[in-house]
């Protein structure tokens, strides 16, 4: 088991080098002028701006656009992420690890409500349509789990927002916070406040996810439902009830873990466009911004993070894997 | 090979119409044995295609997947050719439209605003849903339903191109990487865990700005994206090609290959590869609507299509805008259900196709 990890450890490495890779040999095939243009956006031209411009410039060798010379600026960047340093962003001059957990906050709450929300709602309905497959509750549910999987994330928040936002007015389009709160409100009619305006982000998330969860769970459960123990639960007598939400239940989770690897990332990635359409300061939002202006130590650092976590997230499916189900041994 | 279904599509694992498939086989035999029909034609065994196109057009969902997919591939691609307007070619006729303008100032630090509101002659701007404007104009006075029809050829041509493609590709890589093992399978699997691992739409976004810093504005950065979708979109069929011919090629079939001497690549490419094509079929049919939904996005956030070329995710883009959001849904819902339609018809079809192909599925 612990040669196992230290094995896969070190190809988590090699993709994350490989990754790197990539996506920095992409960005640099941008113009400079274009990257000293992004940097006067937000900079005035001064003599000390000009200073900090060519020491980002030599940081991450961006002068030299050789392959030889990329190859330098990205080895540079390389050890700098080994050694904990993620640079300043051009965009703010502010530390990328500052803006990404200043951000994080927000999309982790997100993602993580609807992560609750979904586990709750699509697993025992998953469960409950395969215990009685081809009942109505199966057929709505299936339809539905086909609707849901067919909405494009961008369209049903469309829809979503002109409904309950600005036709009823219940809720309010986008943002974290009212804008006409006053600034000496207390923390908890704030927290309220912010609190009402997750509700329609978090319902879209949970909507748009909860179906492939519930097929999942739902083809899962069926398969336990054909095995020798089940059968053999039922004929010592158990009553239904016990078979189904403690023998079959407890089966159907184990497959649910190779799940996790696809959630992590958008655990604490956030998701750009849901962020985008309600305007929330999320990571994911900061993101769009900053790619678009072309913010190499941010794109960078963003893109090495969710990749991190899903390496992160395949390796813990696996050891996840032996952890919930005894018959399952790592290979090699 | 539970395990390998597993991996390609966790969330489209489950056979939605299985049971309208076992009604509509209920009917049919009762069918048969009212008509009557001869013994010879009831044993008459069917060859493995018809089989399989016989089982997919009884199931009811798979049929109307097929239907609408059609439907949408004639409306796209002979639609225009009957419509009065084109693509890029205004309304010219002349209207009076009340220009509204919003005029934001600031007093003693607090924010009014003021609306101008003037009558200009313009195009037939903003017209309502008419005979002649099925579903009324924009604000360029360019008719939205032919621009919706132009959209379909874009996603769908690109869904197409693109699939196509990336099966080609990870067939080969695929094919070559379980058949060989070793080294190359090493170095090829490896590609494809950096691929696994690069995040889609943040690459995608990547190249927007790289593109946009290159000045690549023509219909060529549609192509270029279209490559770049290919080339990250290769690296799942190769892994689920690699895993069924890593089973096949410890079977009884690829001993008698060898021992006919037969060269790599015919044992791979006639052999191996035709046993992986029910999987692929699918796979394919389930990638068209993944694909169809990556443009719509990307044309969405406006870094796919340049600017001004209809497709159906950049005029939901339309949709940002809070007035166009409320007031006028003609906009940006149609091209919404048409996405949503494509990518339900192809799920449907490749669910479908995926129980027509099940061997474990009797008749």
């Amino acid at each position: 088991m612990f040669k196992y990890i230290v094995k896969r450890l070190l190809l988590a490495l090699f993709i994350l080098v490989g990754v790197s890779l990539i996506i920095y040999v992409i960005l640099r095939l941008m113009p400079m002028n274009v990257l000293e243009a992004n940097y006067y956006k937000t900079h005035t031209k001064t003599d000390s701006s000009e200073e900090e411009l060519l020491a980002l410039l030599e940081r991450y060798n961006l002068a030299d656009n050789s392959f030889g010379g990329i190859i330098k600026g990205w080895w540079q960047w390389i050890t700098a992420f080994f050694a904990g340093d993620l640079g300043v962003c051009w965009t703010n001059s502010r530390p990328v690890q500052e803006v990404i957990f200043e951000n994080m906050g927000v999309s982790f709450a997100v993602s993580f409500l609807s992560l609750f929300f979904e586990l709750i709602i699509a697993i025992p309905l998953g469960i409950k349509c395969a215990c009685n497959q081809y009942g109505k509750l199966d057929y709505t549910v299936t339809a539905l789990t086909m609707i849901g999987i067919s909405f494009p994330s961008f369209f049903f928040a469309s829809i979503i927002i002109k409904i309950f936002a600005t036709d009823l007015g219940w809720f309010e389009t986008g943002g974290l916070t009212t804008p006409s709160l006053p600034v000496d409100t207390d923390g908890f009619t704030v927290f309220i406040n912010q609190c009402w305006h997750l509700v329609l982000p978090v319902f879209v998330l949970t909507i748009l996810s909860i179906g492939s969860m519930m097929r999942y769970t739902r083809t899962n459960t069926l398969e336990v439902l054909n095995a020798d123990y089940i059968r053999t639960a039922r004929a010592k007598g158990l009553s239904e009830n016990t078979v189904v939400y403690k023998h079959v239940f407890r089966n159907t989770l184990i497959p649910l873990v190779t799940t996790l690897a696809g959630i992590l990332p958008g655990l604490f990635g956030g998701s750009m466009i849901i962020e985008q359409m309600f305007s929330l300061p999320g990571i994911g939002r900061v993101a769009y911004t900053m790619t678009n202006n072309g913010d190499i130590p941010f794109i960078m650092s963003y893109d090495m993070f969710i990749a991190t976590l899903t390496v992160i997230g395949i390796l813990l499916t696996d050891v996840m894997y032996v952890v919930v189900d005894p018959r399952v041994k790592l290979g090699k | 090979m539970e395990e390998n279904k597993n991996d390609i599509a966790p969330e489209t694992e489950e056979v939605v119409n299985s049971c309208n498939v076992e009604a509509a086989e209920v009917e049919d035999t009762a069918a048969d044995d009212l008509q009557g029909e001869a013994l010879g034609d009831r044993v008459k065994t069917l060859s493995p295609g018809r089989t399989v196109l016989k089982r997919f057009f009884r199931s009811k969902l798979s049929v109307i997947g097929l239907t609408v997919i059609i439907a949408l591939f004639l409306i796209s691609f002979i639609g225009p050719l009957f419509s009065p307007w084109g693509e890029q070619e205004p309304d010219t006729t002349r209207k009076m439209t009340l220009i509204t303008q919003e005029i934001k100032y600031y007093i003693d630090g607090e924010q009014y605003t003021a609306y101008s509101l003037a009558y200009q002659e313009t195009d037939n701007i903003y017209a309502d849903p008419s005979w002649n404007h099925l579903l009324g104009t924009d604000e360029r006075g360019l008719d939205i339903f032919t621009r919706l029809m132009y959209g379909g050829r874009v996603s769908l041509t690109i869904g197409f191109l693109v699939v196509i493609v990336e099966t080609l590709l990870g067939v080969v890589l695929g094919g070559l990487a379980g058949y060989f093992g070793g080294k190359v399978d090493n170095v090829i699997m490896r590609i494809t865990d950096i691929l696994y691992c690069i995040p889609q739409l943040p690459l995608m976004l990547i190249f927007s700005a790289v593109f946009n810093g290159l000045e690549i504005t023509s219909i060529i950065r549609l192509y270029y994206m279209m490559g770049i979708l290919t080339l990250i979109g290769w690296a799942g069929v190769a892994r689920l090609v690699r895993g069924q011919i890593l089973s096949l090629r410890e079977q009884e079939f690829m001993l008698a290959a060898k021992c006919s001497g037969l060269s790599v690549g015919r044992k791979i490419f006639k052999h191996l590869i035709p046993n992986v094509m029910p999987q692929l079929i699918v796979s394919m049919t389930l990638g068209l609507g993944s694909i169809i939904l990556t443009e719509a996005t990307l044309g969405f956030l406006g870094i796919g299509a340049p600017p001004g070329t209809a497709t159906w995710g950049a005029m939901i883009q339309t949709a940002n805008d809070a007035y166009n959001l409320s007031f006028l849904p003609n906009f940006w819902v149609p091209p919404g259900i048409c996405i949503t339609l494509a990518i339900l018809a192809f799920n449907f079809v490749g669910d479908g196709l995926r129980d027509a192909f099940d061997p474990k599925m009797k008749r």
